[in-house]
């Protein structure tokens, strides 16, 4: 039977993501999905699912999550934990990086997340509409997710996939983020800047501000300078996740999965499909620097993130639930009902 | 330092739009001629990835024409950035140019000031009355260049050069729904609630973008035509209820269909 889960309490900011709506940009319509790719993904490794399953993105306190009906294996990636309450239990708390299963009346309370974004993954993915090829909600367009908008209370979320046949759970190490400058490459409108603010760009720390969503994050710093007052506008071309826009106030904006498809603003840098992910852990304070690097320089990271998540999912082990405690449990209960 | 690497070759310049993009720009401004070749190339380009399915182009995942360049979004692991731009500019150089006579439209535009914040600006900027910028905004045909930015925005050429202003050097945080916004040439209206540096001139009770049209969500097509028609206030609510309670037709604002 496949699972339901119900959505005790939404709280603010979770919603259902996949790898994203690819194909219909010449329609204007977004490309949306998880910001930090690389976590969704390990979440959906540690419960045997291929990477495009839909999983909930948690940007702040996770949502509080019942199960209604059947079986359903968990986990959640990022730096976050939870809570089980399990019937005549006391509350259990639950770690990321380690697959869990629920039985039907079990809650998980998910925390609040310490970076930008973590991820809970549901053997099989969720089954929610599935709209343009995709599942991942877009509210400002009421695409994907459950109509189109976060997770709310009462949402019933059915899962894909019928209860696990076997009683192993699996388990990680952390995945940790390359460290350091967020990588770029220059362009496509440098050449709207003057050359010292391109140097710059590159030299000094920026700082990410609370202007921030799933479109974009506003970051503050000394203002960059376009080549002339004109410069700052372009008629408006191609843009993607990643793009650093730059308004005439000289602000740099650095767009995000849920950005537009074109924009009017000069490009100065893209960030590198190696480090997108990354973009998703920001959170507001936080400062931080780019790094320009050469196209091949760039695609050489993408291989080496690639290897280094390889390695990870090599090192996803098996293993047989401890239910010593369970029983402990039972037991202090059973000698001390009033404790 | 690394500066990007833009090829420059004849009038046709390839951009990096970081490792997983290429724009492949024909020019700098709103302009027909470059508008159709760009169409021209993203026609050569389906039918090239129709009869080659090499890794680099089954790694193309989107293309996206603008008024004046096409962006086409690849995926790194699949395609080889570096040969794909090199196909491209070749493709750009021998690729025609292309154009569709499309529909005709008259859509209704209320200017009073609760939905034009920035109309009294634009017109002491320019030294006009305001009733003299919603006669230009009144009097001109307005082109369909291309739906982007966000479901439907349609970008429009044909904005009377004595409005054309920058955008904001601050964008809103909200820029309401079904706005009539201007920045530099261009025109468009804002199909949903969203942040923006347009300047917004009026607003239209009739949706840009509507999921219940399946087979045609976006209201304009690139190669529309579109005149605003001036309405009251009371005219406009009365619009935006039928709008909302699904009673408006979209087929009595158009005053002549397009080619096929």
């Amino acid at each position: 039977m496949p699972g339901l889960i119900e959505v005790i309490d939404g709280k603010i900011g979770n919603s259902i993501q996949d790898t994203g709506r690819l194909g219909y940009r010449h329609m204007g319509i977004t490309v949306s999905g998880c910001l930090d790719s690389v976590l969704a993904r390990c979440a959906n490794a540690l419960v045997g699912n291929p990477p495009e399953c839909a999983c909930i993105e948690i940007r702040v306190l996770g949502p509080t999550l019942q199960v209604r009906r059947g079986r359903v294996r968990v986990a959640l990636a990022g730096d976050i934990s939870a809570t089980l309450q399990r019937a005549d239990v006391r509350p259990q708390p639950i770690e990321p990086w380690t697959s869990i299963t629920l039985d039907a009346g079990e809650t998980l309370e998910i925390g609040s997340v310490k970076g930008g974004a973590a991820y809970l993954a549901l053997f099989g993915g969720i089954d929610s509409l599935l709209q343009l090829g995709s599942r991942s909600t877009y509210q400002r367009a009421l695409f994907g997710g459950i109509d189109g908008r976060p997770l709310m209370t009462g949402n019933m979320l059915p899962c894909a996939s019928q209860e696990p046949r076997e009683y192993r759970e699996h388990k990680a190490e952390p995945w940790s983020h390359d460290e350091g400058a967020i990588r770029v490459m220059l362009g496509p409108q440098d050449g709207h800047f003057k050359p010292e603010s391109v140097a710059q760009f590159l030299d000094s720390h920026y700082q990410v501000t609370s202007q921030m969503d799933r479109m974009g994050v506003r970051l503050e710093g000394i203002p960059l300078v376009h080549l002339t007052p004109e410069a700052a506008d372009i008629v408006s071309d191609g843009v993607t996740p990643g793009a650093i826009q730059v308004p005439g106030n000289g602000q740099p904006i650095v767009l995000l999965a849920d950005c537009q498809t074109v924009g009017g603003y000069p490009k100065i840098a893209t960030v590198i499909s190696a480090d997108l992910p990354r973009l998703g852990q920001l959170k507001p304070g936080q400062s931080i620097r780019f790094r320009a690097l050469s196209a091949a320089e760039a695609h050489q990271a993408l291989l080496a993130r690639e290897a280094r998540w390889t390695a990870w999912a090599g090192g996803i082990v098996s293993y047989m639930p401890d239910v010593t405690s369970l029983y402990n449990d039972l037991t202090s209960n059973w000698v001390a009902p009033d404790w | 330092m690394e500066t990007s690497a833009s090829t420059v070759s004849g009038a046709v310049r390839l951009l990096p739009l970081g490792d997983a993009a290429w724009t492949v720009e024909f020019g700098d401004s709103i302009d027909a001629a470059l508008h159709a070749r760009v169409l021209g190339l993203a026609g050569v380009l389906e039918q090239a990835r129709k009869a080659d399915d090499t890794p680099d182009f089954s790694g193309i995942v989107d293309v996206v024409p603008t008024f004046r360049s096409l962006t086409v979004h690849y995926n790194p692991l699949v395609s080889n950035g570096e040969r794909l731009g090199e196909v491209l500019v070749h493709l750009a150089q021998s690729s025609g140019s292309t154009s569709r006579q499309g529909r005709q439209w008259r859509i209704p535009v209320c200017f009073d000031e609760e939905f034009a914040p920035d109309l009294n600006d634009l017109a002491e900027a320019k030294g006009l009355s305001r009733d003299a910028v919603i006669a230009l905004m009144t009097g001109a045909t307005f082109q369909v260049y291309m739906i982007g930015f966000m479901p439907g925005f349609p970008y429009m050429g044909g904005l009377p050069a004595v409005l054309e202003m920058p955008r904001l050097s601050s964008p809103r945080k909200a820029v309401p729904a079904r706005s009539l916004a201007i920045a530099g040439a261009m025109c468009a209206v804002y199909p949903w609630e969203s942040p923006g540096g347009w300047r917004l001139l009026g607003r239209t009770p009739v949706p840009m973008f509507s999921a219940a049209e399946t087979a045609a969500p976006s209201l304009l097509a690139s190669g529309d035509r579109v005149c605003w028609q001036s309405v009251e206030r009371a005219t406009y609510l009365e619009m935006e209820a039928a709008a909302q309670s699904g009673s408006l037709n979209r087929h009595s604002l158009l005053l002549a269909q397009g080619e096929p």
